[in-house]
């Protein structure tokens, strides 16, 4: 790097000129930041600053800039000079809105600025300019796994924007369970124009419309569909997936693909965990999904019942048969598509016999939406009768009698039936789950928290995707076997960059859902195809474009990075050493942090960015009586909460200097021990919530880091320190007052206990 | 001027809020040129207006906070606030869209440093928090607005407030003499994410949400509940700002309500049950929450959270339509009066605070709409292909939660990437 050259370019405005010796900061700059140019202007965000900057890294060569202004927050637009590193020092948040302006507070907040442009332009010496590796060209072949409703809809939606999809479907044929229906639940509300009264035209149910759509796909030229085919091994990179398609017969190809949908669906909940109803003693309790089939067998005629084929002229529906329930061998969830399919299969019956009796015995009627509600009061209009009750009991001595509490009347009673339908529920059909702790023999875990947690929800231990990765085969699930998302704005944030789930594999939903979630998912795999083949990554550092590298000689293969990696990016090569793949990566910098021997760095961020804002802090003598604070913030939470701290009056010491980090997950030890080394006074470190609530976004970084930080009493204490100076904190965005409150308490810890002994 | 440089290949969202910044930078990131034209000063809509998430219990400003991040970063999206799409002309594949752009009077110079807020001196009705809390005539509508520059209330322009502001901007960022403008450009598809607002409580009239001050809607409670609100997150019942421990929810304020909306609004259950966590928090044993309810809808995995909080004892679940609300003139308790269906008893409780679940109003005007759409009864825009181009995303198609509106403002992206895409093609 014998051409770096760092450009100091310094803001006068939003009132620095007149907290700050501004011919001060300059001198800092490049005296001390060793800045070959140095500029001030009055407002450097104007036209006419970012202009001077332009002009200046053209004609002065310039290849690294340090902006000298306000929070990386701000004016991100006007000062992203992609063409050079940018490292910004953040006076205006960071020291001038945070520190009191009266004369006896200038000294201490000039020494704080001056730090934070020392800080700047040693991380910009440190840093490189990003650029992509070229590891993935432009592969648009999409693959979904599971040719139901959901898949279908995947590969129809991103075919018609262009992409071509391979359909890979373990059955024989197209369609999944929505193929095993007599009809759908209406799609929409009543139309604009129908009336708000009783008895008006409410929409029924819909024909599936299944076999229409299993047409299209078929005569689809950009679908190719692989019936009686799995998944038998998935390798690769986002952009550059390579997944054996193994066929029932035994042959397998070999297809390359830019990204992955898994649609895999959903197996019925199996009824016979149910004796309490019946299910296994008399052919005519049924679950909804066999309702669907004698409803198809009848056609729109008498539906009759299995054992002896009598018209059916009763029928009791009994919700939540299995869930929502702690029982063992039941689901705790709500699988949400159930009170509408027995509305709807009341329909069956009212429609074709209105004298025929319909109970369905409830305890919340779940109907959302539009749609929901208007279908909730067809069923109404057509005199399905709704009863609150909860059923104990289905006795099946020659008639089914159904006893059950009313609710309503606060009593036991029964009814008899000609059929009972158990409205069961979903159970998501994943691959084993990554992560899934073992039924441990030690006795270690034994913590009990977590014990509602254990719900026995069986899942298929059958690999989907057979990804050949360091951490397993699958997709890891968040809850009860689903492969869900955990955050609620970014529901397609994956835990496999490139691969997304879609249906109900991810939540229990009707079909309604499961097309507008597979349309999502379509999107999501769209994008990542050309994020890949451009080497940008993937929410939530959407468009970065660095990533992680290691230095194989100092290696020592201890294979913590490829261990902790939050999503599964890093495997190992034959030799031992890990194997990164900048695709799958966020760019979190987790394996980063793990790394015990320092190798691993982004060309932007590295150990040495941070190190070296820690080293170029100046460090006052014992005697000045000046401590100095470090805290680490997460630059999505703890990071823009202190930023709002200082634009609503919160007040911070002196004595701290706030560097950024992508994930506290990416903090090294190091960092905190050469801290120590050099003399601060106290560490702070702040990151997301852990554990089942996480608000880390990148999953497991700010677990990572306070599973690390346990050990850091031990360093202390090998360097004679007290323990109370290094502290790790959960910090939200909307802490603002806490956020600054919690370095302020450091500080004062730190006059309680005294000096760190190690300042030179 | 304000000038947007599109094709037929951009896709314009009409709409900045949680879904309709989903759809812009979904879109934006997969190498599509959108414009995002929102009405409100800033990004975010709704939600910025929330404290918590359910079920995470979460906040709604951190994945703001990476939501804007994405679109500062991203070259691809103009961002146009204080706009209104006033007409829409053409076809799928080539819309001509006129957008109305009213005055900021702050221009792009502005650097938030607050130097106009500290001069000016009239207040106004804070819109932010649903005018529980005064603002400036010269304000920052929330701490994380994006853009993040100032505004100028219209009504002190003229004024010796307007010129104070100006005075006090040192970087030539105020500019009174911002007019109205209009600006058409081409788009190929249009996502229509225009969100919801809260049915308005004052029709519900036996609740006496315009009679009663210790009446107030859920999403005033929410404002209630942030530190950052108007009572600093404290739990103070409006008549007297005395601590509210005794909270009434009434669930289907305003919903599954012929006389009102017809339509299930889907998040008032989660919601009153991530609220009854705030009044817990706040006050522990001490609390003391009832929820008057039909059904409560907590669907799929939120089914967890619905027996969380049903495990508290400090917790009531009254299976009621509530009647009427009346108010203990000694106290001004609001008192709810009905019949509990679990055993047909009538009630007559008073409460500390009564909070009305109030319904999601699709904000889809249809007879301003600048094409035909297909709406259904309750407004919300269904999907057809007669509506050409144009794709709702979000609250516009539905009562949804967030997460879902997520999903379907995504969903809606591929859907306008199709018809760029097809244009794309054409044009070879």
């Amino acid at each position: 790097m014998a051409d770096q050259k760092i450009g100091a370019y310094i803001c006068k405005g939003c009132g620095l000129e007149e907290r700050l010796d501004m011919q001060q900061i300059e001198m800092t700059a490049t005296r001390d930041g060793k800045a070959a140019v140095a500029h001030q202007h009055d407002m450097l965000c104007s036209k006419e600053g970012v202009e001077m900057i332009r002009n200046s890294i053209e004609s002065d060569e310039i290849t690294h800039t340090v902006i000298v202004a306000c929070s990386r927050r701000a004016k991100v637009e006007a000062f992203n000079f992609s063409d050079v590193a940018v490292a910004r020092a953040n006076l205006r948040e960071g020291v001038i809105w945070l520190r009191p302006d009266s004369d006896e507070n200038r000294e201490t907040t000039q020494e704080m600025a001056d730090d934070y442009v020392r800080m700047a332009c040693a991380e910009a010496k440190a840093m490189h300019k990003p650029s992509p590796s070229g590891e993935q060209d432009l592969n648009k072949h999409i693959l979904v796994v599971g040719g139901g409703v959901s898949g279908m809809t995947v590969a129809l939606e991103a075919a018609a924007a262009g992409y071509p999809v391979s359909i890979v479907e373990k059955s024989g044929a197209l369609g999944g369970h929505v193929a095993e229906l007599y009809k759908r639940t209406p799609q929409h509300a009543a139309p604009a124009g129908v009336a708000n009264g009783r008895n008006v035209d409410l929409p029924g149910a819909e024909d599936t419309g299944i076999e229409e759509m299993i047409k299209r796909v078929e005569e689809n030229a950009d679908i190719n569909v692989h019936l009686n085919s799995t998944v038998a091994k998935t390798s690769g990179a986002p952009g550059r997936f390579s997944v054996d398609i193994a066929t029932e017969s035994g042959s397998t190809t070999t297809e390359n693909f830019g990204a992955i949908v898994q649609a895999s669906g959903f197996k019925p909940y199996d009824a016979n965990q149910l004796p309490e109803f019946g299910y296994d003693r008399s052919a005519d309790v049924v679950t909804n999904l066999e309702l669907e089939a004698l409803a198809k067998a009848a056609n729109g005629g008498p539906i009759k019942r299995p054992s002896d084929g009598k018209e059916v002229t009763s029928v009791a529906f009994v919700q939540c048969a299995g869930q929502r329930s702690d029982k063992e061998g039941h689901l705790p969830y709500c699988s949400g598509f159930c009170c509408t399919t027995s509305i709807k299969q009341a329909l069956y019956f009212k429609e074709q016999n209105p004298d025929c009796d319909t109970t369905v015995l409830y305890s919340d009627l779940r109907t959302p939406g539009a749609a929901g509600e208007d279908f909730y009061r067809r069923g109404q209009q057509s005199e399905v009768i709704f009863t609150k009750g909860d059923v104990s009991e289905v006795v099946t001595n020659g008639e089914l009698t159904v006893k059950f509490k009313d609710i309503i009347l606060g009593e036991d009673t029964e009814m008899v039936a000609d059929l009972v339908v158990l409205a069961t529920g979903q159970v998501p059909n994943s691959g084993p789950d990554p992560y899934a702790v073992a039924p441990s023999d030690d006795d270690e875990e034994e913590g009990g928290d977590s014990a509602p947690e254990e719900n026995t929800v069986t899942v298929s231990v059958e690999s989907i995707l057979n990804l050949d990765y360091r951490q397993g085969s699958d997709l890891p699930q968040l809850k009860y076997g689903f492969t869900d998302s955990h955050f609620i704005c970014f529901p397609y944030e994956t835990r496999r960059t490139g691969i997304y789930a879609a249906g109900p594999v991810r939540r229990p939903m009707d079909i309604k859902q499961a097309v507008d979630d597979a349309t999502g998912a379509a999107m999501k795999a769209i994008q990542e195809v050309h994020n890949a083949a451009a080497g940008r990554a993937a929410h939530p550092r959407s468009g970065d474009l660095s990533f992680p590298s290691f230095r194989k000689e100092g290696c020592t293969q201890c294979k913590r990075c490829t261990v902790e990696c939050p999503f599964g990016a890093i495997d190992e090569d034959e030799e031992g050493y890990p194997q990164y793949n900048e695709s799958r990566c966020r760019r979190c910098g987790t394996c980063m942090g793990a790394c015990p021997v320092r190798v691993i760095s982004f060309e932007n961020y590295s150990v040495e960015t941070v190190n070296q804002q820690i080293k170029n802090c100046d460090i006052p003598d014992e005697f000045d009586e000046k401590p100095r604070i470090l805290a680490l913030a997460c630059e999505n939470d703890a990071y823009p909460a202190l930023d709002q701290a200082a634009m609503s009056g919160e007040e911070l010491t002196p004595w701290a200097r706030v560097i950024p980090v992508r994930c506290l997950g990416s903090v090294n030890l190091s960092w905190v021990t050469d801290a120590m080394n050099s003399g601060y006074d106290g560490v702070v470190l702040m990151g997301c919530q852990k554990g089942d609530d996480y608000q880390c976004h990148f999953v497991r970084g700010s677990a990572m880091a306070a599973e690390r930080m346990s050990k850091v009493g031990d360093t202390l204490s090998t360097l004679n320190l007290e323990p109370e100076r290094v502290v790790i904190h959960e910090v939200a965005i909307t802490d603002i007052k806490r956020a600054p409150q919690l370095i302020n308490d450091m500080a004062k810890v730190v006059e309680e206990i005294g000096m760190s002994p190690f300042k030179f | 001027m304000t000038e947007v440089v599109a094709t037929n290949e951009t896709i314009l969202v009409v709409g900045g809020g949680i879904s309709g910044m989903t759809a812009a930078l979904e879109a934006a990131e997969a190498g599509k040129k959108v414009v995002l034209v929102e009405k409100r000063p800033y990004l975010g809509g709704r939600v910025t207006q929330l404290y918590k998430y359910f079920p995470k219990l979460c906040f709604p400003t951190c994945g703001l906070e990476i939501n804007q991040r994405r679109a500062k970063m991203n070259p691809n999206l103009t961002i146009l606030t204080m706009a209104e799409v006033t007409n829409l002309a053409g076809e799928a594949g080539a819309y001509t869209a006129t957008v109305k752009l009213s005055p900021r009077y702050v221009n792009d110079n502005c650097t938030a440093c607050g130097a106009c807020a500290d001069a000016v001196e009239a207040e106004f009705d804070d819109e932010y928090n649903y005018g529980m809390k005064k603002r400036k005539g010269a304000y920052l509508p929330h701490v994380m607005a994006h853009p993040a520059q100032y505004v100028l209330d219209p009504a002190i322009i003229g004024s010796d407030d307007a010129e104070k502001a100006k005075a006090a901007c040192k970087y030539d960022a105020i500019d009174l003499d911002m007019q109205e403008e209009e600006v058409n450009f081409s788009c190929g598809a249009v996502i229509w994410a225009t969100g919801w607002q809260p049915y308005d409580a004052a029709k519900i009239q036996p609740y006496g949400y315009d009679r009663f001050a210790n009446v107030i809607s859920s999403v005033e409670f929410e404002r209630m509940s942030d530190p950052k609100g108007p009572t600093g997150g404290k739990l103070l019942r409006p008549s007297d700002g005395k601590e509210a421990k005794n909270i009434a929810f009434i669930q289907c304020a305003g919903s599954r309500d012929r006389n009102h909306l017809l339509h299930c609004s889907r998040i008032c259950c989660m919601a009153s049950l991530k609220q009854t966590t705030y009044v817990t928090d706040a006050w522990d044993d001490d609390a003391d929450v009832s929820i008057y309810y039909i059904d409560i809808r907590a669907i799929d995995r939120f089914e967890d959270f619905y027996q969380n909080v049903k495990s508290n004892k400090n917790v009531k679940f009254i299976k009621s339509k509530v009647a009427s609300v009346t108010e203990n003139k000694e106290n001004g308790n609001p008192v709810l009066n009905g019949v509990d269906t679990e055993g047909y008893n009538r009630y007559a409780n008073e409460h500390d605070l009564v909070v009305l679940a109030v319904g999601m109003q699709p904000s889809v005007d249809q007879d301003s709409f600048p094409v035909d759409i297909v709406v259904n009864r309750e407004g919300f825009i269904e999907q057809s292909d007669s509506n050409g181009g144009v794709f709702a995303a979000g609250s516009a198609s539905d009562a949804l939660d967030v997460n879902r509106a997520v999903q379907h403002a995504t969903g809606a992206a591929l859907r306008a990437i199709q018809v760029v895409n097809r244009v794309a093609g054409a044009e070879g």
